[in-house]
């Protein structure tokens, strides 16, 4: 398609982990990214769903070239940033901004919002002035819902929505072209959430902006993404449209995290939901041989011990890693 | 609030103030609470952060920070806990009433094996030798199907999962068969998966022991298909109180409504945008005049200068607004 904007191709990240006494370390490989591939289009929105150590953040640490892969592709406009030199990457990350799951913790605390937000613009542009600063950081205050008289305080005089949507106008402020926001809402109070969430809807569809989200929450990542992939052990499970994935899941862990999420009523919820997921995600320093899920899986059969299942595109364009997707039906039944 | 029932309560808190003093004044983190929970029942605490929830429980378990004092009363069994000296807390504290944090890494002590940690709990208040406190232990484990567990209790904190440690907090806090469990946002720092197992856990382990629990959580989601009575706190002040049913179904006050729609729903067709409450929580050390909520009320009218009524229909429901009269 040619409003592809990012194509990853087969991604891995690995890290080697020393265990073991002082005198007889050992080293083993953890493979945090195991192979995962998708595209991303111009004003689209991927959702990463999975549960924590999936993989998930370091995924999106990739994406940026914040991390080197060990193995695949991350093309950024058909450029692989891994082959980039320094200076050129450092150009093209103007495009590529970054969102942080703790809004406090992201946030300078002895810099004023001001200098928080403008940062990014002295680092590209040293020689800006000092009105069109202000003028572009006002701006981009308005724009996520901040008072442009708030540019003199420090991050601890804002709550934690406020000072999200500071980390998210620090993002804004180059014009990115796609923003990854690892768990941006996952801190913050339900209200608040939603005020979040609706404000990156809004602000995707005014600057055409394209969006990768982490969450490990189904029910977050629904209100926003066109797309969602579930992972889960450093591979991608499911790559499904929005709409098919919450209807008729294809894979049965995608399944299991629906219905995972509460219900905010109580006639619902007090019939007992049986998420068919038992036991823990097993350590990813050992994963299960074959189907990384198939310990926990309730549809596991022989095979699925055995062969690990590639990630293969069924009929309506969506992506699944299981043996059984076909003979499956795991339509999730609407009450 | 105000029951008139034939039992008396197993926890019945009145009046309660809680207040902290600051080099910027005094803050007021809850405001004249009032609320009861019988034996065996569940009841929720909901609200944003900063509501007071948390700072309620800590004033009833004698665990506010220095700078905090409480008025009011809160009779356990009939005997004000308030009024009590930290020996005579002691007593209750861990026996009777038993309390699991939100954060389990924080709560258990990194340096101590999980068998250490449990058998001091059971040896201190029931007085078993260690042999059968160990036995007790790992069959408490086992209930809150940690498998393996002779094996795992020999292990530290860090060796486990953060779902395995919030079961093993689940575990320490049901030890004692306490009368009274409370506890605080235990899944929120959890996957939607493990949060599914926990809350089934404690359902299930509430009907065995006929255990009471005050569940705290600002997601309204986990609360539906726990407990019987819900409380939701605003800027320190109970704002609706009712049965599950009443609070999910017919919810009075304008800010449990905006609570309830902002839960972005799975069972619901998707629509666009999510609900939200516009605004943030008012300063507890400048609170607003009259009603709190009325600068984030969609339904805010001139009369909400004054401070609204608690009114109270006949089922027992009440919500501090002037609207939804029960008329």
């Amino acid at each position: 398609m040619s409003d592809r904007v990012l194509r990853v191709q087969d991604l891995a990240v690995h890290f080697k982990v020393r265990e073991g006494g002082l005198l007889r370390p050992k080293t083993q490989v953890l493979k945090a990214v195991n192979g995962v591939s998708f595209d991303l289009n111009a004003g689209e929105t991927l959702g990463i769903v999975g549960e924590s150590g999936c993989g998930k953040s370091t995924l999106a640490r990739a994406l940026l070239a914040l991390i080197k892969p060990s193995r695949g592709r991350v093309l950024w406009m058909g450029e692989d940033l891994n082959k980039l030199e320094v200076e050129a990457l450092r150009k093209k990350r103007q495009d590529l901004q970054i969102v942080f799951q703790d809004p406090l913790a992201a946030l300078n605390p002895r810099m004023t919002v001001r200098d928080i937000i403008a940062e990014p613009l002295w680092t590209f542009f040293p020689k800006i002035a000092r009105v069109q600063v202000d003028e572009r950081v006002r701006g981009v205050m308005k724009m996520v819902g901040l008072l442009p008289n708030q540019v003199n305080r420090y991050p601890h005089e804002f709550s934690g929505g406020q000072c999200q949507r500071i980390g998210i106008a620090r993002a804004l402020v180059l014009n990115p072209k796609l923003v990854i926001c690892d768990e941006p809402v996952s801190a913050l109070d339900v209200s608040i959430q939603a005020q979040i969430i609706n404000l990156l809807k809004d602000l995707q569809k005014k600057l055409n902006l394209s969006l990768v989200f982490i969450a490990h929450d189904m029910s977050v990542v629904r209100h926003i993404s066109d797309r969602v992939m579930v992972m889960y052990l450093g591979r991608a499970m499911e790559n499904s449209c929005r709409d098919n994935l919450y209807k008729r899941p294809l894979h049965p862990y995608s399944s299991a995290l629906i219905k995972a999420v509460p219900v905010p009523d109580p006639k619902l919820a007090r019939a007992f939901v049986d998420t068919g997921l038992t036991g823990d995600m097993p350590s990813p320093l050992s994963p299960p041989d074959g189907c990384v899920f198939h310990g926990r899986c309730p549809y596991s059969v022989k095979r699925c011990q055995l062969e690990v299942p590639a990630l293969r595109r069924m009929e309506n364009g969506d992506w699944v890693a299981c043996h059984r997707a076909e003979e499956l039906d795991l339509t999730i039944i609407a009450s | 609030m105000n029951t008139e029932a034939t039992t008396v309560p197993l926890l019945e808190i009145k009046d309660l103030d809680v207040g902290f003093d600051t080099p910027e004044g005094e803050v007021h983190a809850v405001n004249c609470l009032n609320v009861s929970i019988n034996a065996g029942d569940a009841l929720a605490i909901v609200g944003e952060s900063g509501s007071g929830k948390t700072q309620t429980v800590m004033a009833v378990m004698g665990l506010l920070a220095e700078n905090g004092h409480a008025k009011g009363q809160a009779l356990f069994k009939g005997e004000d806990l308030l009024q009590m000296s930290t020996s005579e807390l002691n007593r209750h504290r861990g026996r009777e009433i038993a309390m699991i944090f939100q954060d389990p890494m924080t709560s258990l002590n990194p340096y101590m094996r999980i068998d250490k940690q449990m058998i001091e709990v059971v040896r201190h208040h029931q007085g078993l030798n260690k042999t059968e406190a160990r036995a007790h232990a790992v069959e408490m484990l086992r209930a809150v199907r940690i498998p393996d567990p002779e094996r795992r209790i020999r292990q530290y904190p860090h060796e486990f999962s953060g779902g395995m440690r919030q079961r093993v907090m689940v575990a320490m806090g049901l030890l004692c068969e306490p009368d009274l469990l409370i506890a605080d946002e235990p899944t929120t720092a959890l996957d939607v998966t493990v949060q599914a197992q926990i809350s089934h856990l404690m359902s299930a382990l509430r009907q065995k022991s006929n255990t009471a629990i005050i569940l705290i959580t600002h997601d309204l989601g986990v609360v539906a298909g726990l407990c019987e009575r819900v409380l939701v706190m605003y800027a320190g002040e109970a704002v609706e109180c009712g049965s599950v049913d009443q609070i999910y179904y017919d919810p009075k006050h304008p800010y449990t409504q905006g609570l309830l729609a902002s839960v972005p729903r799975m069972d619901q067709p998707e629509e666009e945008g999510l609900n939200s409450i516009p605004g943030n929580p008012p300063n507890l050390l400048a609170l607003p005049e009259g009603c709190r909520f009325r600068d984030r009320c969609p339904k805010a009218h001139e009369a909400c200068k004054e401070k609204p009524p608690m009114q109270l229909d006949e089922q027992r429901h009440a919500w501090r607004c002037f609207l939804g009269d029960s008329a």
